[in-house]
């Protein structure tokens, strides 16, 4: 035992051992580095410019472009019928949501009449809206004498339209690879295997000059094109699809099959909840069907047919009419589709076969189908394990989507690089790119965050 | 009535069906759909492998000049036989190539040495690891001090540049990720939000534009006497980029290892540096060494965005091969080749990677 008073005093701290002020001295002395190099690269950057004779700033965005782009997608105009499209769109997105919520909720404890009032009022309303503002939408196209935002705005159009379709492309592709991988089959299952293990294991880059360079531009000539019922042609040009001509009426059509698509919803929603409720299965199927053909053809039948086909025709040295897939865009497409499909495929399989044996053996035991147990046991709770990965797979679709740079189709990277090598303008091209990709990055990550929080097993 | 459960009444077990025949009838032909769907799956590779095996194989043609290929279908490998040795090295001079060779059998060696569990703890065989880049590089690019040709880095291409873009870009973007990956983790708000910005940042955006950035922009922040060769720049970007996913992955790691590791190393009173260095650090990077290892095959194959900027990697070298007058339009061939070596060196670290996994789950 020792007494207290013998002990020494404690030590007294000196301030340059308190973690706090420690911590703060190191960042502020990492905060005054950074700021220093920042200048530094600031001063040089200026000097470089001036040097090299180059402006600052965006003000060449509204320069004449003068360069020609291979894909040109229409661009929306932004005018009060382009807001009041969105916003009734908008409109008729919550107002749908409104009925949902309303429809799913218990019966008894207060059900919420208001939801039902304003969701009808609401969804009816901007249907209206939207009928009238889908004619004033009007759209204007890249020509030579655009500016450089629209050449910009061009590639990003395109860039989305690639993005959206490899993601949608590869899921579906890699759903069934996924699928072929699992099956008892043991042929069909090494092929499978093959399939992954060769396509991801390859450059993306490769993929997409082997289906640009030895694909596509090999494929004949326009005069030899290869045909599919002589509606669909193959040449080295592009593919020639039929295109749909819509009528003055079409908008009332689409309206119909939307109108037809959301009644058919609301069908089966009830269907469940009386099955729910009674065990009984109400027929679904007829009402369904009889809707989702009636009301469409009832608009056919009154204001006549919304659209018809223009196909594709040789005259002279090229097809006219219909519509064309570039070879570019169709090499980018293919090439991210089944690359990516490789890396979806293997994430889909081990997400399926994390959920463990016993889910499906519960599942026989109830006598459910094989369909119906993988539709309503495995794949939801698959899908938890699968949702995270597939996102950052997504993510890799609309960033190598930029390497269409690299076989020359016109996205947003490869506009811009024309442009970066028309003006000089680096720095602000590259801002550019950055910042849109940014954000589509945050947009598609928001987007499966939120799906992903919604399907996540909730613990109590 | 009928009977539903037949009593057995041998005192063995049934016997086990088996052999090839039995196999073919589980596996492929068991219920009648199995047996169509085998069918159409063979006639489907059937149908794919047969003109590749006779373009690749039977009507191949070999040598080395382009004259055996004349008149033929197949596949002209004499193109490859001819220009292989600029697939794997580019432009680098044809009699200096032997200091590439060499190299390549330095590290070689080195890993083969490596494998053996005896000589893994030797301090020698860690003393060659460190010193083999110095040595490497001294010997590919020579020099008047060395007595060797000096051979400038716009000459060199081909897997030697893929290989090296790769691993020079993971020895640099290893330290700045595990910096990043503690800058994410600290408590310290300004290094924190830094580290979550540039991660954030770089996961944002494509490589393609991080290397446009270090290739056009890059030499706008530095001094105009400075000058940087395109590998350089390249490297940059590289490192820059994958020093985020990387740092990513050590996250996962930090984040992975149980609490009671970090309350330990600060009841023993162990400094940050200490603690980290000592205690979570080895722990950590144990295990995200798969996660590691697939990282770096998404280097390797992400290398040949280079050819975008303008340098000569194992993929463009294939059309920088194809464009020689004397093997033009060769280029099914120069890519299946590639391709073949893309596919090896990736296919074979995944399986590496997975191995590895299997060892620390133990």
């Amino acid at each position: 035992m020792t007494d207290t008073a013998s002990m020494p005093a404690p030590e007294k701290i000196p301030f340059w051992r308190n973690p706090t002020i420690r911590a703060c001295g190191f960042q502020a002395v990492m905060l005054v580095g950074l700021v220093l190099l920042a200048l530094v690269i600031y001063r040089n950057t200026l000097a470089n410019l001036t040097l090299r004779g180059i402006n600052t700033g965006f003000g060449f965005l509204s320069n004449e472009a003068g360069f020609g782009i291979g894909e040109i997608s229409a661009i929306p105009m932004i005018n009060p019928g382009f807001f009041s499209f969105v916003a009734s769109a908008m409109g008729v997105a919550l107002g749908l949501f409104l009925l949902f919520r309303y429809l799913i909720q218990a019966e008894g404890n207060g059900k919420n009449r208001f939801m039902l009032g304003a969701g009808v009022v609401l969804f009816t309303a901007s249907l209206g809206c939207f009928y009238t503002s889908i004619s004033m939408v009007e759209t204007y196209t890249y020509t030579h004498a655009s500016t450089y935002v629209t050449a910009l705005v061009t590639g990003l159009i395109n860039t989305l339209k690639v993005s959206v379709l490899g993601c949608v492309l590869s899921t579906i592709l890699g759903l069934f690879i996924a699928l072929a991988g699992l099956s008892p089959n043991w042929l069909l299952k090494k092929l499978a295997h093959a399939y992954i293990e060769i396509n991801r294991n390859i450059p993306v880059l490769m993929h997409l000059f082997f289906w640009y360079f030895i694909v596509f531009q090999r494929l004949p000539g326009v005069r030899h094109s290869a045909s599919l019922f002589d509606t669909v042609f193959f040449n080295n040009r592009g593919v020639y699809l039929p295109r749909p001509v819509f009528q003055e009426n079409f908008a009332l059509f689409f309206v119909a099959i939307f109108l037809s698509l959301v009644i058919v919803f609301f069908l089966w929603l009830h269907g469940r909840k009386r099955q729910g409720e009674t065990g009984k299965q109400p027929p679904v199927l007829i009402p369904c069907l009889g809707v989702l053909i009636a009301l469409p053809a009832l608009v056919c039948l009154f204001t006549g047919t919304p659209f018809h086909f223009d196909y594709p025709v040789l005259k002279g040295f090229n097809f006219k009419g219909g519509m064309t897939l570039t070879p570019e865009f169709m090499a980018l497409v293919t090439g991210l589709t089944v690359y990516v499909s490789a890396f979806n495929a293997e994430i889909i399989r081990s997400g399926i076969q994390s959920v463990s044996k016993g889910q499906t053996e519960a599942g026989r035991a109830l006598s459910m189908s094989e369909g119906r147990i993988m539709r309503k046991v495995i794949l939801p709770q698959a899908l938890r394990v699968i949702i995270p990965p597939m996102t950052s797979e997504y993510l890799a679709i609309a960033k190598n989507s930029s390497l269409a740079v690299a076989i020359g189709y016109p996205d947003l990277v490869s506009i811009g690089g024309t442009i970066l090598n028309q003006t000089g303008q680096s720095i602000e091209v590259i801002g550019i790119w950055m910042t849109v990709y940014l954000i589509i990055s945050l947009l598609i990550s928001i987007g499966m965050n939120w799906y992903n929080a919604k399907i996540r097993l909730i613990q109590r | 009535m009928k009977t539903i459960v037949e009593p057995y009444h041998g005192d063995r077990p049934p016997i086990l069906k088996s052999g090839a025949l039995n196999w073919m009838k589980n596996n492929l032909f068991s219920p009648w759909y199995n047996a169509v769907l085998t069918v159409v799956t063979a006639a489907l590779v059937y149908i794919l492998v047969t003109p590749l095996w006779r373009w690749a194989v039977t009507d191949a043609c070999f040598g080395t000049t382009p004259d055996v290929c004349k008149g033929s279908h197949g596949a002209c490998w004499a193109f490859i036989q001819d220009m292989w040795p600029v697939f794997m090295v580019g432009t680098y001079p044809s009699d200096q190539r032997w200091r590439v060779a060499l190299a390549a059998g330095m590290v070689l060696l080195l890993i083969i040495a490596t494998l053996f569990r005896a000589l893994r703890k030797k301090r020698l065989l860690h003393l060659l690891w460190i010193l083999s880049p110095a040595v490497i590089f001294i010997l590919v690019r020579g020099g008047e001090t060395f007595h060797l040709q000096y051979v400038p880095s716009t000459q060199w291409g081909g897997l030697m540049l893929t290989v090296f873009l790769s691993l020079v870009s993971m020895i640099f973007a290893f330290p700045l990720s595990v910096l990043l990956a503690l800058g994410r983790q600290s408590d310290m708000p300004v290094i924190r939000s830094v580290s979550v910005a540039y991660i954030e940042l770089v996961r944002g955006v494509p490589l393609i534009s991080i290397l446009f950035m270090a290739s056009v922009v890059l030499p706008l922040f530095f001094p105009p006497e400075m000058e940087f060769s395109k590998i350089m720049r390249a490297m940059v970007g590289i490192t820059l980029f994958f020093a985020a996913y990387l740092a990513e992955n050590i996250r996962g790691g930090l984040q992975g290892l149980a609490r009671g590791q970090y309350e330990a190393a600060d009841a023993l009173g162990l400094g940050y540096w200490k603690k980290m260095g000592f205690i979570i650090l080895p722990q950590a990077l144990r295990i995200v060494l798969p996660p590691m290892v697939n990282n770096f095959i998404g280097i390797l194959k992400d290398t040949s965005l280079v050819g975008i900027i303008g340098l000569i990697d194992l993929l463009q070298v294939a059309f920088a091969a194809t464009s020689n007058p004397k093997w033009l339009g060769k280029i099914e061939e120069a890519y299946l080749f590639v391709a073949l070596f893309y596919w090896i060196m990736c296919y074979s670290l995944s399986k590496f990677s997975r191995i590895l996994e299997e060892r620390y789950q133990l």
